[in-house]
C-alpha cells in the first residue's frame, strides 16, 4: 500500500537506515505524521500559554493567592528532575533497539528495564505534582478562586494529563512488548512515543521558565 | 440616490450622517468603493467576453491549449492588486488613526456613562446628575465622550449616524467619541446579540442646541424616580425599557409607539409608550459601583448577575468601591 | 437513584413529549420540519432492518477506503444541507414578513441562527470539502489510500459524532442560542444554564479533533504518498489546495478545541476563563475563537478555488494560465490566514493601530485572491469553454460573485467603516457571499465532476444546470438586498423589527430564499434522477471530461486499490500528456500483489463512544460520559493488540480487471467534447478535430 520512495517525499533527519526498504519507509511515513500531530498539539500548548500570559497580572488574580503564595520551588525541581531524568531514559528505551537485533531475549529485557524507569520516573513526576495541585486547593488556590489561578491550573493540568496518557502509553508498550515481542508494530509505537516524551519535557521546560521562575520573580 | 431611496423615518444610517464622524466614514466608504472597482471592474467585463470569444463552438484557430503564462500579463495581475491595495492601504491607515473612537474630539467633551444592561441603555450624565433610560440627549456643537460598559453579557452600542459601534463589555469600559453637528434624532442600538429582547434595545438620540439641552436637564433633575441601588436592580432584570416601567411606578400612556415628544414628560410620571425614562442621580458613582460588582474578589452568584435566569433584583447589591479587589 | 442515572433529563426534555403535554402548533410545525432528520433517521435504520442491508451497510461504516469514506462525508452533509437550508428559509420568511413580529418566536429564532451558522460551518460545509478531498487527493498524486487508513475512519466517526449531537438536539433539550460563534458571558453557565451551550461544546469539540486528525492524515499523505515523479510543482492545484487547507486545519483548529475545552471547564467547574468575574475575560474567548474562525475561512474557501482551477482548465481544454503563480497565491492566502483574525472584531476596544495593521493585513489577502482570478480568465482566454456543462455555469456563477463578495470584503476590512456595518446584514451578506459562491458552488461543482468517480455514472446535465442556475440566481435575490440592508442600519440575527423601510427588500430576500430551498430540492432530484437512468450515464473508462490529471486514469468506478500499477509522472498534466503520446491505455507487462488494510470497526467504534461522550456531557448523565471515555480510551489500546489486517489481491486478479479496462479503453471510439453530454459518454475521450 505505500508509494514508492521519491527522494523528495523522505523527510531529512529522521531517517533509520535503509536496510528495511517498505518497513522503512512506513516509519518515514508513521513518525512524521506523529510529528506532524506533535505541531498540532503545540499550538494547544501555546493557547494554554497565551491564556496564562493573558491572565498573569495581579488584577486577574481578584485577591486571590498569586504564584509566591503557593509555589513551592523544591517540588517543582524535584519534578523537573524526574522529567528529565524520565527524558533520559526514554532515550535510552530507543537507543536499546540499536544495540542488537531487536527481539531477542537480552535486548527486550534492556528495552523493558528503560520503559519500566521512565514509568516510575513519570510517575514521581505525577506524584509531585498532584500533591502540590492538592496543597494548592487546600489552600484556597484551587482553580476556581481566579482568572489567574484557572489559567494556572489548565496550562499545568494540561500537560500533566498529557503526562498520564503517556505513561498509558508507556505501559501499553510495556505489555505488548511482553506479549508480541519487539516487532515493526511496536518499534514504531515506541519511535512515536519517544518524540511524544520529549515533547512534553520541551513544554515542562517551558512551564518551568514562565510559569514557575517567571511567577516567583 | 441610494440614499434617497434609503431614507428611513430616524436617521438609523451612516448614510445620513449627522455628525463629521458618519460623514467621514461615508466619503470613507465612496473612495473605497471607487477604488476597488478599478481592480474588480475589468474582471467583470472581461468574463462575458472571453465566454463569448471562446466558446467551444467558435473558438476556432483561436484555440491555444498549452498557452500557459506570460510574463508582462503576470505583472499586470500581480501589479494592479497591489497598487490598488497599496492605495488603500495608506488611507486605511490614515482615516483609521484619524477617526480613532477613543479620541477626544475637543476641549471639554460632555462626559456621559453608559451601562448596558438587557435590554435596555442607561445614560449616566455625572456632572449634571441625571440619568436616562434608552434617550441620549446631547449639545449640539459639543463633543461627547461616551464611557461604556455592560452590567450583563457583552453589547455593542452602535450609533450610526453619528459615529458607529463599539462593544460594551462586563468588568471593563470602552470609549466612544462623537460630536454631533446638525440637530434632530437618530437612532442607536445594541448590535450584538444578547437574547430575546435585543432587537428591541434601540434609544433615540437627541442632538439638540444648547439652551434645549439645559432645558432637558433641568427637567429631568425634576423627576420623581430616583437612579438609586433599588431602581438599579430593578432596570437590571431582563426586559426593555418598556418593561422596567411599571416596577418603576411610571405609568405608560397609550399611543403609537414610535411617538417622539419631548424627552422628559416626567412630573406625574406618565409617559407615552416608547419614551426613555428619565431619572435623577444623587449618586454619580453608580457606574463604578457595576464595575466594581466583578473585582471584589467573591464570586457571582446566578442570584446577583443581571442576565442570568433567576436573577433576584433584592439580593443583587452593588458593592461599595473599597470592596474592590482587583486594580488595573 | 433512576434520576441520578438521566443526569438533568426528563421527560419534558424531550420536544415531542413536551408538544404533548402543552401542545404550540407553531412550535410544533417548525420544530417538526426540523426534526424530520433525526426522525427520518430512525425510519431509515428500520427500513435497512426491514430490507436486510445492515451487512453492505457495515461494510461501508467500517471501510478504510478513502473514497468510501469521502462519499459518506458527502452523504452526510447533505443530509445537514437539508436542515440547514430548511432553517435559511425559515429564518428569511418569517423576516420577510417580521414587521412588528413574524410568525417565529423569538426563542425558536434565535436556535435556529446558532444551529444554521454552526451545521453548515461543521457540518455541511467542511465534511464535503473532507469528502472532496479524501475522494480525489489520493487518486490525484498516484496513492493507494491515504497514510492513515484508519484514522480516517476515526475523523469521520468523530464528525458524525458531532453531527449526531447537533441532530439530537432537535429532539432532546435544545441547542445553544448564543450563534455559531457562541461568545460568553451569554454562554456563561450563570446566563445560560441549559443543555444548548453544552451541546455546541461537544459537537464543535469532537468534530474539531476530527478535522484536526484530517488535517494531519492528508498534509501527510500529500508530503509522503506522492507517486514516482510527482513533484511538488506537478501536483494537480485541487491536492495544492487540499495540501494548504490540511495545514489550516493542524494549526487552526486546536484554537477552537482549546476555546470548547476552556468554555466547557467553566461551564462545568466553575472555572474562569471568560466569566465576567473573578478575573475571567471574555475577550479571549473571542481572540482564541477568531484564531481558529479566520483560518477556517480559508479552509472553507481554498479547496473551492482549487475546484475551480481544475474545471477551469478541464472544460476550456487548456493548460491552466499561471500553475506558479496560483500555487504562490494559493500558499500566501493560507500564511495570510493566521494574521487577520483580529479583523472580526475591530470594534472590542483596541488601539487604532492594531485595528490598521489588521486591517491592511487583511486588505493584503485581496493580492493573492485577485491575482487568482485573473489566473482563472487567463485560463479561459484561448481555451475552448463548454458552456453546455453544469460546471462551467458553477465557474461563471464563481468568477461574478465571488468578485463581489470579494468587494463588500474590502470594505470591511476597514476598521473604520466596520465600526458601522460590523454585526449588521451587510457583514451576513459578505459572508454569504464567499461562502455560497465560493465554498458552495465550488463543493457543487466538485461532485458534479468527480461523481462518476465515486459511483460510475455522471449526473444528468439537464438537472444539474437547472440546480447551478437556481443556486445563482436564488443566492443573488436572498442576498443581494442584504447589503442594502446592512447599509440602512439592519442588525443581524433579529426576529423581527419595527421600520417599515426594511420590508420591501425582506420580501426580495424572502422569495430568494424560497428558490434556494427549491435549488436544494433540484440537487436532490439531479441525484435521483441520475440514480434512476443511471445506464445510460455509465462512464466505465473513465474519463467522461478529457481529464489531465491521474484520477481520471483509473476506471470508474475506482478499484479499491485506485492504480493496478502505480503511475509514474513526468509532467504536470501526466494523463492529459499520456493520451497526447496515444499509450495512456497501452498494456503493462507487470502486475504485482496489492495489499490494501481490511475495514475496520475502530472508526465506528469511536464514533459511537463518541456521541456517548457528548451526550453523557450534555445531560450530566456522568456514568455515561466517563464510561463512554474509558471505552474508547480501552478501544484504543485493545486495537493496538490486535494484529493489522490487510487483504491482498493477487497478480492475477489485477491483471485481469487491469487488462479488460485497457483493452476496452483501446477498442472503443470515444466521443468527441460535442458528445461529452450525451449517453455516448463512455468515458474515453478523443481529441477534437480543431479546425484550421
Amino acid at each position: 500500500m505505500m508509494s514508492n520512495p521519491t527522494p523528495e517525499s523522505l523527510h531529512p533527519g529522521l531517517n533509520l537506515g535503509e536496510e528495511h526498504g517498505e518497513d522503512h519507509l512506513e516509519a518515514e511515513t508513521s513518525v512524521f505524521g506523529f510529528w506532524v500531530f506533535v505541531m498540532s498539539d503545540l499550538v494547544t500548548f501555546g493557547m494554554f500559554f497565551a491564556i496564562f500570559a493573558a491572565s498573569s497580572a495581579p488584577m486577574w488574580m481578584a485577591g486571590g493567592p498569586g504564584p509566591k503564595d503557593f509555589v513551592d520551588i523544591g517540588s517543582i525541581a524535584w519534578q523537573t528532575g524526574f522529567l528529565l531524568a524520565s527524558s533520559l531514559t526514554s532515550g535510552m528505551a530507543v537507543l536499546s533497539l540499536k544495540e542488537r537485533h531487536a527481539g531477542e531475549g537480552a535486548s527486550r529485557g534492556r528495552l523493558i528495564f528503560w520503559l519500566l524507569l521512565t514509568a516510575v520516573l513519570g510517575f514521581g513526576f505525577l506524584y509531585r505534582e498532584i500533591a502540590d495541585f492538592v496543597s494548592m486547593a487546600q489552600m484556597g488556590a484551587g482553580p476556581t478562586r481566579s482568572g489567574y489561578l484557572t489559567a494556572f491550573w489548565s496550562l499545568v493540568g494540561l500537560h500533566g494529563a498529557h503526562v498520564t496518557a503517556g505513561l498509558l502509553w508507556c505501559l501499553t508498550i510495556v505489555v505488548g512488548v511482553l506479549v508480541r515481542g519487539v516487532d515493526k508494530r511496536w518499534k514504531l509505537a515506541l519511535l512515536r512515543w519517544a518524540v511524544f516524551w520529549h515533547f512534553l519535557d520541551v513544554i515542562w521546560i517551558g512551564l518551568f521558565t514562565f510559569v514557575f521562575l517567571g511567577g516567583l520573580i | 440616490m441610494l440614499d434617497s431611496y434609503l431614507q428611513l423615518a430616524v436617521a438609523e444610517t451612516f448614510l445620513q450622517p449627522t455628525g463629521p464622524i458618519a460623514r467621514a466614514q461615508l466619503d470613507h466608504l465612496n473612495y473605497v468603493v471607487i477604488l476597488t472597482c478599478i481592480a474588480i471592474v475589468p474582471a467583470l467585463v472581461a468574463l462575458p467576453l472571453i465566454l463569448f470569444r471562446y466558446r467551444r463552438k467558435k473558438a476556432g484557430d483561436r484555440y491555444r491549449p498549452n498557452w500557459d503564462s506570460n510574463l508582462g500579463l503576470e505583472v499586470a495581475m500581480w501589479g494592479l492588486p497591489i497598487v490598488v491595495i497599496f492605495l488603500m492601504a495608506i488611507s486605511l491607515w490614515s482615516i483609521t488613526q484619524r477617526l480613532d473612537p477613543y479620541e477626544e474630539l475637543g476641549k471639554d467633551p460632555l462626559e456621559i456613562k453608559v451601562i448596558g444592561l438587557d435590554w435596555k441603555w442607561v445614560f449616566l450624565y455625572p456632572e449634571e446628575k441625571v440619568a436616562f433610560v434608552d434617550e441620549l440627549i446631547v449639545p449640539v456643537g459639543r463633543p461627547v465622550e461616551l464611557e461604556m460598559t455592560s452590567d450583563t453579557v457583552m453589547q455593542s452600542l452602535r450609533i450610526s449616524a453619528l459615529v458607529g459601534q463599539i462593544y460594551a463589555m462586563p468588568a471593563m469600559t470602552t470609549k466612544l467619541n462623537f460630536i454631533a453637528s446638525d440637530a434632530g434624532e437618530a437612532r442607536g442600538m445594541n448590535t450584538q446579540f444578547t437574547g430575546r429582547g435585543m432587537w428591541r434595545q434601540k434609544f433615540l438620540v437627541h442632538s439638540v442646541p444648547t439652551d434645549e439641552y439645559q432645558q432637558r436637564i433641568a427637567e429631568a433633575r425634576q423627576s420623581p424616580i430616583t437612579l438609586n441601588e433599588q431602581t438599579y436592580a430593578i432596570l437590571a432584570q431582563q426586559g426593555t425599557a418598556e418593561e422596567a416601567k411599571t416596577p418603576l411606578g411610571i405609568t405608560v400612556l397609550e399611543g403609537p409607539l414610535e411617538t417622539q415628544g419631548t424627552a422628559t414628560v416626567v412630573a406625574e410620571r406618565d409617559v407615552p409608550v416608547g419614551q426613555g425614562i428619565a431619572m435623577r442621580l444623587p449618586e454619580p458613582k453608580i457606574f463604578q459601583r457595576v464595575l466594581a460588582r466583578y473585582k471584589t474578589g467573591v464570586p457571582m452568584t446566578p442570584e446577583t448577575q443581571p442576565g442570568s435566569p433567576s436573577y433576584d433584583p433584592a439580593k443583587a447589591s452593588l458593592p461599595p468601591l473599597t470592596a474592590v479587589r482587583m486594580e488595573m | 437513584m433512576l434520576a441520578s442515572l438521566f443526569g438533568r433529563l426528563n421527560w419534558d426534555s424531550i420536544i415531542l413529549v413536551k408538544e404533548f403535554e402543552d401542545p404550540d402548533l407553531q412550535l410544533l410545525i417548525t420544530s417538526g420540519a426540523a426534526a424530520a432528520i433525526p426522525l427520518g433517521g430512525i425510519f431509515l435504520v428500520l427500513l435497512l432492518w426491514y430490507l436486510k442491508w445492515w451487512k453492505p451497510l457495515l461494510g461501508w461504516l467500517t471501510s478504510v477506503d478513502h473514497k468510501k469514506i469521502g462519499v459518506m462525508y458527502i452523504i452526510f452533509s447533505v443530509v445537514m444541507l437539508f436542515r440547514g437550508v430548511v432553517e435559511a428559509v425559515l429564518m428569511r420568511t418569517n423576516q420577510a414578513v417580521a414587521l412588528n413580529g413574524g410568525f417565529l418566536s423569538s426563542d425558536h429564532f434565535n436556535q435556529l441562527f446558532t444551529t444554521h451558522g454552526t451545521n453548515m460551518i461543521f457540518f455541511v460545509a467542511m465534511p464535503f470539502l473532507i469528502g472532496l478531498i479524501n475522494v480525489a487527493v489520493p487518486l490525484q498524486i498516484g496513492a493507494r489510500d491515504v497514510a492513515f487508513p484508519k484514522l480516517n475512519s476515526i475523523s469521520l466517526g468523530l464528525t458524525g459524532a458531532g453531527g449526531f449531537l447537533i441532530t439530537i438536539s432537535l429532539l432532546i433539550g435544545q441547542f445553544s442560542t448564543g450563534g455559531w460563534t457562541n461568545y460568553p458571558s451569554y454562554t456563561g453557565k450563570l446566563v445560560n444554564p441549559g443543555p444548548g451551550v453544552d451541546y455546541w461544546i461537544t459537537a464543535i469539540g469532537l468534530s474539531g479533533i476530527g478535522s484536526t486528525l484530517t488535517g494531519v492524515n492528508f498534509a501527510v499523505t500529500i508530503y509522503k504518498m506522492r507517486t514516482k515523479g510527482m513533484k511538488f510543482m506537478r501536483m494537480p492545484l485541487f491536492t495544492w489546495t487540499a495540501l494548504a487547507t490540511s495545514i489550516l486545519l493542524i494549526f487552526a483548529m486546536p484554537p477552537l478545541t482549546a476555546a470548547c475545552v476552556m468554555l466547557g471547564l467553566d461551564r462545568y467547574l466553575d472555572f474562569h476563563f471568560f466569566t465576567n468575574d473573578q478575573g475571567g475575560n471574555l475577550m479571549n474567548f473571542i481572540n482564541l475563537f477568531w484564531m481558529f474562525g479566520h483560518p477556517e475561512v480559508y479552509i472553507l474557501i481554498l479547496p473551492a478555488f482549487g475546484v475551480m482551477s481544475e474545471l477551469s482548465s478541464t472544460f476550456a481544454a487548456k493548460r491552466l494560465y499561471g500553475y506558479t503563480s496560483i500555487v504562490a497565491a494559493t500558499m500566501c492566502i493560507a500564511v495570510l490566514a493566521f494574521f487577520v483574525w483580529l479583523h472580526h472584531f475591530f470594534t472590542m476596544g483596541q488601539s487604532t493601530t492594531v485595528n490598521a495593521a489588521f486591517g491592511i493585513a487583511t486588505l493584503l489577502i485581496s493580492i493573492p485572491t485577485g491575482v487568482k482570478i485573473f489566473d482563472w480568465l487567463a485560463t479561459l482566454w484561448g481555451g475552448r469553454i463548454r458552456l453546455n456543462t453544469t460546471p462551467v455555469i458553477y465557474l461563471c456563477g464563481f468568477l461574478v460573485l465571488f468578485v463581489l463578495g470579494g468587494f463588500s470584503g474590502i470594505i470591511l476590512a476597514n476598521p473604520t467603516l466596520d465600526y458601522q456595518v460590523h454585526n449588521s446584514l451587510f457583514l451576513v451578506a459578505h459572508f454569504h457571499n464567499v461562502i455560497i459562491p465560493g465554498t458552495l458552488f465550488g463543493i457543487l461543482a466538485g461532485i458534479h465532476y468527480w461523481f462518476p468517480k465515486m459511483f460510475g455514472f455522471r449526473l444528468m446535465e439537464s438537472y444539474g444546470k437547472v440546480t447551478a442556475w437556481l443556486w445563482s440566481i436564488g443566492f443573488v435575490i436572498t442576498f443581494m438586498p442584504l447589503y442594502p440592508l446592512g447599509l440602512m442600519g439592519m442588525t443581524r440575527r433579529t426576529v423581527d423589527y419595527t421600520d417599515p423601510a426594511y420590508v420591501p427588500l425582506m420580501l426580495v430576500s424572502g422569495a430568494g430564499s424560497l428558490l434556494l430551498g427549491l435549488a436544494f430540492l433540484f440537487l436532490i432530484i439531479t441525484f435521483w434522477r441520475s440514480i434512476v437512468n443511471r445506464k445510460q450515464l455509465v462512464t466505465p473508462i473513465g474519463d467522461p471530461w478529457d481529464g489531465r490529471t491521474l484520477e481520471w486514469w483509473t476506471p470508474c468506478p475506482v478499484p479499491e486499490y485506485n492504480f493496478a500499477v502505480l503511475p509514474e509522472v513526468d509532467s504536470r498534466d501526466a494523463f492529459h500528456t499520456a493520451k497526447e503520446r496515444g499509450d495512456a491505455y497501452a498494456p503493462i507487462e507487470k502486475y504485482e500483489d496489492i495489499k490494501i488494510p481490511s475495514n475496520t470497526y475502530f472508526g465506528l467504534i469511536i464514533g459511537i463512544l463518541g456521541c456517548g461522550l457528548g451526550f453523557g456531557l450534555v445531560w450530566y448523565m456522568w456514568w455515561m460520559a466517563a464510561g463512554s471515555f474509558l471505552a474508547a480510551l480501552a478501544t484504543i489500546i485493545v486495537y493496538a493488540f490486535l494484529p493489522e489486517r490487510e487483504q491482498v489481491i493477487p497478480a492475477e486478479e489485477v491483471r485481469r480487471v487491469d487488462e479488460n479496462w485497457r483493452r476496452e479503453a483501446r477498442e472503443t471510439y470515444g466521443v468527441t467534447r460535442d458528445d461529452e453530454i450525451t449517453e455516448a459518454n463512455k468515458g474515453l475521450a478523443r481529441p477534437d478535430v480543431v479546425p484550421g
